[in-house]
């Protein structure tokens, strides 16, 4: 218990300061009212999908939740069923066999809610495209506000297209 | 030769590692396997093609290995009934394989103990096989729910527990279905499939640079691996061989990427016994790994950084000075966090004797990677089959017999440890200047060549075919997950439903690598 603590003490504080909101992110104009936003701001709960990714996005979104990134200081967490969720967030392309459980967890999710499209795949179908096993993009199979390109997208994106997501619209 | 057997004429291919090809009758098929078998061989991968183009029918292929290397074997197979025999009773993770080839290719094994479909759910109908060349995409779609014959245990008190396929945590998609009684499960059973999203039918229209994106998206967290794998296949077809200082920066690249997962891995393990100390710990280290990463190459996880011929990223002395400090810094920290791990009461009594796998039926099953390092199977490609630079680098293996949670952490240390101890060594051996790659620009007409690659998880292989014109007609990536999903299917049994989440992250398989 003494190595832990003595542990926990040198390694210090790591987190660093959170990305601001990135306007180019935004996919369609705000569907949400401002009032709501602030609620979500404070306290936002997110329900991850892999709609057919690589797995490098899920990489990265674990790597917010790193002391580094600190994503839960901020009061956002993930949380297990879509049911407790304000936010989805989806990566890869939707495969056809992800199609139904997407759509469902969507429907799942209580309004009002918000959805951000992680990744290449996620944004416009990447190099997977669309075939006879993948639908593309996710905003061909739902809704998306908020897309985050990149293959992976870094953490300091990830939480940009959070935030962006639940800021209002200037 | 590697197999003596009358039917079977094998050809040397030009790999990085030994490998040999050569061409056999169905009938063969069994006796071969079983030969392989017999000498402490393995099945690494099948899969099959259509070739009915060439004026000929479907063939199938599979890679084995043995002490002396890899053995890729084609059986050609008529275009009116593409059967073969069955080996699945010789190497039982030959089933899920075998129903995969059925499902895209419509090859099928002759007494088969299993015929349920595997890849295809509902996206495309039964009767049609995505990867024939001329499969219709659009007059083969469907909507059909995926209904699939899970077995069903039964008795007093048996229930079963649904879980999937999305999952509670950050984790890709798949199906669990639990027969359990009380707390404890009887039988687990996986439904995979479910992130299949046409990767093998997408190489066929790619040209070799694209397919070599493609091949470092087929398992994210393997990036490294897959990319080398990939290009191994390709130069072995264009018999071109990589420069030097190549191969000491791809060697740098894969042990990068066994740090970075071992270390996230080994925090996860915690965070799954509610030791979220680990978590913060290791992901601070990861952290860290990453960023030098891409300060240094460009890209966090190392994509695109191994191109056909070579690399495409350099490491300047002042990079090998940050990377010394980072192994001197990694070696500190995480051996304060071993002794923490080591002398936990409550991790510990959580990781021993949870998800135990015998040796004994590692063996049979062909448990492989660090999962079958951690149940007495001492394989690890870098070791046995050691391609240049590993020649030259007397790799340790981390084996460990107990082959429960606990041994998988302490294999994970190990590696971890020695690939510390590698990247120090490739770092002093890394001489300046030099080329860092040749020309790849086409590969030869009719040919195939096979790369393999000892990967953080596993061994991860590449095989390529070409047709007449040097194009990809055919690549099949395979990851090690497709022997080692199976085994989690036993590890678990006899154990209580809350340590499943533990027990899969021990193994930490990959959905999108046997999906595909």
């Amino acid at each position: 218990m003494y190595q832990l603590i003595k542990q926990i003490i040198k390694t210090g504080i790591k987190t660093e300061a959170a990305p601001q909101p990135d306007e180019a992110m935004r996919v369609e104009t705000q569907r949400l009212q401002e009032e709501i936003l602030r609620v979500f701001g404070s306290a936002l709960n997110i329900r991850h999908v892999d709609a057919g990714s690589c797995n490098g996005c899920e990489l990265e979104i674990h790597s917010v939740n790193n002391a580094y990134y600190n994503l839960e200081g901020l009061g956002i967490k993930f949380v297990a069923s879509p049911r407790h969720a304000d936010m989805l967030l989806v990566t890869g392309p939707v495969s056809r066999h992800m199609e139904v459980a997407l759509k469902r967890t969507y429907d799942a999710t209580p309004e009002p809610k918000l959805v951000v499209a992680i990744g290449e795949c996620a944004c416009d179908g990447g190099i997977f495209g669309e075939s006879y096993a993948s639908c593309g993009r996710v905003s061909n199979v739902i809704p998306v506000d908020v897309a985050v390109s990149g293959c992976p997208p870094t953490p300091t994106a990830i939480m940009q297209g959070i935030l962006t997501a639940i800021s209002a619209k200037k | 030769m590697p197999i003596n057997h009358p039917g079977l004429h094998l050809n040397k291919l030009g790999a990085a590692i030994p490998a040999w090809s050569g061409e056999i009758r169905p009938a063969d098929l069994q006796p071969i396997c079983q030969i392989v078998q017999d000498g402490g061989g393995r099945l690494v991968a099948l899969w099959g093609s259509d070739e009915r183009g060439e004026g000929k029918g479907f063939a199938l292929h599979i890679a084995l290995v043995n002490e002396a290397g890899l053995i890729c074997l084609s059986v050609p197979l008529s275009a009116g009934q593409p059967a073969y025999p069955d080996v699945s009773r010789i190497f039982p993770v030959a089933d899920r394989m075998q129903r995969a080839a059925y499902d895209l290719l419509g090859i099928y094994a002759h007494e088969g103990h299993d015929h349920r479909k595997w890849l295809r759910h509902g996206a495309w109908h039964g009767g049609n096989f995505p990867l024939r060349k001329d499969f219709d995409a659009a007059l083969s779609r469907t909507d059909e729910p995926d209904a699939y014959p899970f077995v069903q245990v039964e008795g007093i008190g048996v229930h079963e527990i649904a879980v999937g396929p999305v999952h509670a945590g950050i984790i890709e998609p798949g199906h669990f279905r639990f027969s359990v009684v009380g707390e404890k499960m009887l039988r687990l059973e996986e439904r995979l499939g479910y992130v299949h999203k046409g990767i093998e039918k997408r190489f066929e229209s790619m040209s070799l640079q694209q397919a070599a994106k493609l091949a470092g998206r087929v398992s994210g967290d393997s990036t490294v691996a897959y990319a080398w794998a990939y290009a191994m296949a390709a130069e072995c077809v264009a018999g071109v061989t990589p420069p030097d200082r190549a191969v000491w920066l791809r060697a740098l690249f894969l042990e990068r990427e066994r740090i970075a997962n071992h270390l996230g891995d080994l925090g996860y393990l915690g965070n799954d016994v509610a030791l979220s100390f680990g978590f913060a710990q290791f992901w601070i280290l990861k952290e860290q790994v990453l960023r030098n990463n891409a300060a240094l190459f460009g890209h966090r996880y190392l994509m695109d950084k191994i191109i056909l011929g070579g690399v495409a990223a350099d490491l300047a002395e002042t990079g090998k000075r940050t990377l010394f400090e980072e192994c001197a810094m990694l070696e500190r920290e995480v051996r304060v966090l071993r002794g923490i791990y080591e002398e936990h009461a409550g991790a510990q009594d959580r990781f021993i004797g949870a998800g135990r796998v015998e040796p004994k039926l590692a063996a049979r099953l062909g448990l492989c990677g660090l999962a079958g390092r951690a149940s007495s199977l001492a394989w690890d490609a870098r070791v046995q089959f050691p391609c240049a630079p590993y020649d030259k680098l007397d790799v340790q293996m981390a084996t460990y017999r107990n082959g429960d949670v606990a041994a998988r952490v302490i294999v994970r240390f190990e590696e971890l440890f020695e690939s510390l101890r590698l990247q120090r060594e490739i770092l002093a051996k890394l001489m300046h200047d030099g080329t860092l790659s040749v020309p790849l620009e086409k590969l030869a007409g009719h040919g195939f060549g096979v790369g393999m690659v000892e990967g953080w998880r596993g061994e991860v292989l590449m095989a390529i075919h070409t047709d007449a014109h040097g194009n990809l007609t055919r690549v099949h990536p395979h990851d090690p997950s497709w022997q080692n999903w199976p085994v989690l299917e036993h590890a678990v049994l006899g154990n209580i439903v809350p340590d499943f989440p533990l027990i899969n992250k021990s193994f930490n398989l990959s959905y999108s690598g046997q999906d595909l």
